[in-house]
């Protein structure tokens, strides 16, 4: 075995006889490009609502849900998508949460959630592990649109103005801590925080 | 028998009397258009979302909701008006707290949490929309009509 190795070393390490130098660069380089293009773009393609929507868990539960609350159906048109909330913009956390997210394509083979009935009683622990990840994040992915510094206090109602200079602006609460629930309906919650 | 006859002919004179007054008259009072057309919808309006109380007009009258509560969900998983205006919420959110008599059984015995008959906010308070009422009232509350 380890003889085969070394072989195997000895073979990767000797220069090229029949290829050019130029041949090398070149050709590695572009295969680079195309390797690293075409993963990006699968990465992205993973990363759509269509994507999402695509089986039938998100489609008949979640997405319905989405649809009728303001991030979905609004005045100015703006349309929050499942990766909008769901997906880290950065790269290295990305990549970070997709690779998370193959424990759902287990779920997904063994129809971990595939009645309405199953999803509801999964419903908590999901919701937990997703209200975790902006706790961790300080609500990043809201903040991706909805960044305190940029609010105009002044044009909010009295009321969300008291609540985001006394608790949000001082840092004591982040977005999630208050608005659960906003895209999604809530499962049981009992003993959760905040909620009676 | 003759006083039925003058009867029936009085009411017949009475409808026919009505009839020629109001022929001409399509139903319009709360109606754009013709009965057996659906008229336009009307434009929708936003919620009074001041945050600032509303006087009642009589004692009883449940509070009506001075915010927008679209997507609030009051179900069997969960209350999100409880998360403001319940008992331990008050201190963060400073929201009014549910009357005591929430908390009382039918039988008047105050238990520790909004009892089940309760429990469903908005059978009873109601945000308001910014619009004209359809049709007036001249309803005054009992101070001002003792004061009269």
């Amino acid at each position: 075995m380890i003889k085969r190795i070394s072989e195997f070393w000895r073979l990767m390490a000797r220069p090229a006889r029949h290829l050019s130098l130029l041949l090398l660069t070149t050709g590695g380089f572009v295969a680079g490009v195309i390797f690293w293009g075409g993963f990006n773009t699968a990465l992205e393609l993973t990363n759509t609502e269509t994507f999402c929507i695509s089986c039938h868990e998100m489609r008949e539960n979640v997405f319905v849900e989405l649809k009728q609350t303001i991030h979905y159906t609004n005045r100015s048109g703006v349309r929050a998508t499942c990766p909008d909330c769901h997906v880290p913009h950065n790269w290295t956390n990305k990549i970070a949460r997709k690779m998370a997210a193959s424990k759902e394509v287990w779920g997904k083979v063994f129809g971990t959630i595939s009645t309405r009935e199953k999803f509801q009683n999964k419903r908590l622990e999901l919701a937990k592990h997703e209200w975790a990840r902006f706790k961790a994040n300080d609500s990043l992915e809201c903040r991706n649109c909805h960044e305190f510094e940029s609010m105009d206090i002044t044009l909010q109602s009295p009321r969300a103005a008291d609540h985001h200079t006394r608790l949000l602006g001082t840092g004591e609460k982040t977005c999630i801590d208050c608005h659960k629930g906003i895209a999604h309906q809530l499962p049981n919650m009992a003993g959760v925080e905040g909620w009676n | 028998m003759e006083t039925f006859i003058k009867k029936t002919i009085a009411v017949f004179l009475f409808v026919s009397m009505n009839s020629l007054v109001f022929a001409d008259e399509p139903i319009t009072t709360l109606r754009d258009a013709a009965l057996d057309k659906n008229g336009p919808a009307p434009t929708m309006t936003n919620l009074v979302n001041t945050d600032i109380r509303e006087v009642r007009n009589f004692a009883e009258q449940p509070p009506i909701i001075p915010h927008n509560i679209r997507g609030y969900q009051i179900d069997l998983n969960t209350n999100k008006c409880l998360s403001c205006h319940s008992r331990t919420a008050i201190a963060r959110s400073q929201a009014p707290m549910v009357s005591v008599t929430h908390f009382m059984d039918r039988d008047g015995q105050v238990l520790s949490a909004v009892t089940p008959r309760r429990y469903f906010c908005t059978q009873c308070h109601v945000p308001q929309h910014l619009t004209k009422p359809l049709v007036g009232n001249r309803f005054i509350d009992a101070d001002s009509l003792i004061s009269k």
